[in-house]
């Protein structure tokens, strides 16, 4: 699903430029619930900004469902997001003015559905995250796990290739961290690919395979214990 | 253009930040409320100097004369000067080419009777050109005519309220009536587009009324119609000659302008024109300056907005929200919020000046406050564009921001 080969990125510091990722290779495939864990600069974010096409590489080669990613200009980039990718992030990101239902709907909005069907599609997923009742509230009005879910929904509703999640449970308390990676990890077990950033171990015994990075190497990459014991 | 979901994700941002749009939609709906008080005010103030002048030909200038206010040629001051027929001739046959209607007149008061009735008027004796140079329109009968003027008939031309009061409802053409005590008979009624006023006056042939009143060939003043296809700057050069000729004919200094002057329409006429083109350049100056400055005030707006919304933005992109989508949007709203304020401005405006209407023609001599139709159209074009350039501009920019330094934006 996800092959990347040699990769490298920098960023321009002044006149200096930071290396951040110093040639990774990594091959994620369908179906994987995969963890990237690391300190903060050990350009895990990073990793996920790229894999999620939010910003580009500088060497080696990414593969995304097979093709390859070269040159993409932000229309491109847009549609290739709205088609493969969902995402979640560590502040939840929904557009505090619209409802959970119309945050859940926006994407299927960039995809073209008209507004019935789309609103239809959103209920259902609102509803796979057990907030059907909650579908008219205001993001302002809902507490940190419920926000997650919602983004969690709407990450979902393009029924998308990869979801990627960065932090996720940063900003929650420890319970609701653990609802929303049972969440992350009912998806998995439908068969979507889901690929975590986090800073906590524990968070990353959640999931299937540990990619541990440092000074932007991969410095191991190993199976969980939970899921060499499934195998 | 028309994308229901699209309207509806605009509404819905109007609505959700209330504030921000009424604040950018207050900015030009001003500006344009603004300018069009200011154009219509101004067409307003043409009006009244159009009106002014509908009453008489355009392209008149008249000769009068009163007492010389300086000694010349050893002459005392406040010597009386008199025009007559042979200064009439002299003005007829020097600029021949360059006049088109050439009248004189002689005033008197006189009093008309009719049966029981009677009452003063004044009388004004003419040639037949005085009805072109007056635009005397004719409702009965006929003016004076050269035969008039040949014969000394005595024959009058009385106004539309001469008759109504001399006569009410009966015919009066034919009539014979009495001028302080010679009999004339009414050959025409006419009226005027200068007021009630012109229309209690009677008009008789100016050599009737030399031979009847005094036997002399005295005229009070002469009024010269010039050849319309003279320039305004020729016309207002040919005033001036009639006026140095006619003082140095009369033995009067060249600078006497209590002795003789030439009052001339198209001095007057340009510099109404001058005045006028002033007062629009003026107000095209404060209006275009106060649209600029609503436009200005809006692209602050918008910069603030998208800035605010940057993050927004940065998840409808990661969302799958092409660079197009946003800008597009941003455009559409910012249009549309500058066309609503603008038009909501604009009817604010023609409102006020209808209200205004006619009630301001005596204080402040504006008639008729309005805007034409072109200032509207080119105003919402204005509107437009400038919604079109407030949106883009910074949209443009917020679209380029990558995703991800968006999504950071706080």
């Amino acid at each position: 699903m996800i092959q990347i080969k040699n990769l490298h990125k920098s960023y321009p510091i002044g006149k200096d430029s930071l290396h951040v990722l110093k040639g990774i290779d990594l091959h994620i495939k369908e179906g994987e619930f995969v963890s990237i864990m690391g300190s903060s600069g050990s350009g895990k974010s990073t990793l996920l900004n790229i894999v999620g096409l939010l910003d580009g590489h500088d060497e080696g080669d990414y593969y995304l469902d097979g093709q390859l990613i070269e040159n993409l200009d932000e229309k491109k980039a847009a549609i290739l997001r709205n088609k493969f990718l969902g995402f979640v992030f560590q502040s939840f990101n929904l557009i505090s003015y619209k409802t959970a239902l119309e945050n859940v709907a926006l994407p299927l909005y960039y995809k073209g559905m008209n507004r019935k069907e789309r609103l239809k599609i959103a209920m259902e997923y609102l509803d796979k995250v057990e907030l059907k009742d909650w579908a008219n509230h205001l993001p302002s009005e809902l507490s940190g796990g419920q926000k997650q879910r919602v983004a969690i929904a709407r990450a979902l509703v393009t029924n998308p290739k990869v979801v990627l999640a960065d932090e996720p449970t940063g900003a929650l308390d420890s319970t609701t961290s653990n609802s929303v990676m049972d969440l992350l990890k009912g998806i998995n077990d439908e068969g979507m690919t889901v690929f975590v950033i986090t800073h906590e171990e524990e968070i990353a015994a959640l999931t299937d395979r540990i990619v541990r990075l440092k000074d932007g190497v991969i410095i191991s990459d190993e199976v969980t214990l939970k899921k060499a014991k499934a195998v | 253009m028309f994308d229901l979901d699209r309207w509806r994700e605009i509404f819905q941002s109007i609505n959700k930040n209330r504030l921000r749009s009424v604040m950018s939609g207050f900015t030009v709906a001003f500006a344009i409320l603004l300018f069009t008080l200011l154009f219509g005010v101004v067409n307003g103030l043409s009006n009244s100097f159009k009106g002014a002048f509908v009453d008489d030909a355009q392209n008149v200038m008249f000769v009068r004369v009163w007492k010389t206010s300086k000694p010349y040629k050893g002459m005392q001051k406040d010597r009386r000067i008199q025009l007559k027929n042979e200064d009439l001739d002299f003005v007829k046959n020097t600029y021949e080419d360059k006049i088109q209607h050439l009248t004189a007149r002689v005033y008197k008061n006189v009093s008309i009777s009719y049966k029981t009735k009677q009452d003063n008027y004044s009388l004004r004796a003419v040639h037949p050109d005085h009805q072109f140079l007056e635009k005397t329109i004719m409702d009965e009968g006929r003016y004076i005519n050269e035969r008039d003027i040949r014969n000394k008939s005595k024959v009058l031309v009385i106004g539309r309220l001469v008759k109504e009061d001399i006569f009410g409802e009966k015919p009066a053409l034919g009539k014979r009536v009495n001028v302080s005590g010679i009999s004339y008979k009414i050959v025409g009624i006419f009226s005027d587009a200068g007021g009630d006023n012109e229309e209690r006056l009677t008009y008789m042939p100016i050599t009737t009324a030399q031979m009847l009143y005094g036997n002399n060939d005295y005229i009070s003043q002469i009024n010269i119609g010039y050849n319309p296809k003279l320039s305004l700057n020729e016309a207002v050069a040919f005033g001036n000659k009639i006026e140095r000729d006619l003082r140095k004919k009369l033995d009067i200094h060249p600078d006497d302008q209590s002795a003789l002057s030439v009052r001339n329409m198209a001095e007057l006429n340009k510099n109404v024109g001058v005045l006028m083109l002033t007062l629009y350049f003026i107000v095209l100056f404060i209006g275009s300056g106060t649209l600029i400055a609503g436009i200005i005030g809006i692209s602050n707006i918008m910069i603030f907005v998208i800035k605010e919304r940057t993050k927004e933005f940065g998840i409808r992109k990661a969302l799958g929200a092409q660079p197009a989508s946003i800008i597009g949007m941003v455009v559409q709203e910012s249009v549309l919020i500058t066309t609503i304020a603008g038009y909501l401005g604009l009817s604010l405006g023609t409102y006020i000046l209808s209200l205004i209407g006619d009630s301001w023609e005596k204080d402040y001599f504006i008639k008729d406050p309005s805007v034409s139709q072109g200032i509207v159209i080119g105003a919402t074009i204005v509107l437009i564009t400038s919604g079109l350039i407030a949106g883009y501009v910074p949209a443009k920019r917020a679209a380029k921001i990558k995703p991800i330094e968006a999504l950071r934006a706080d």
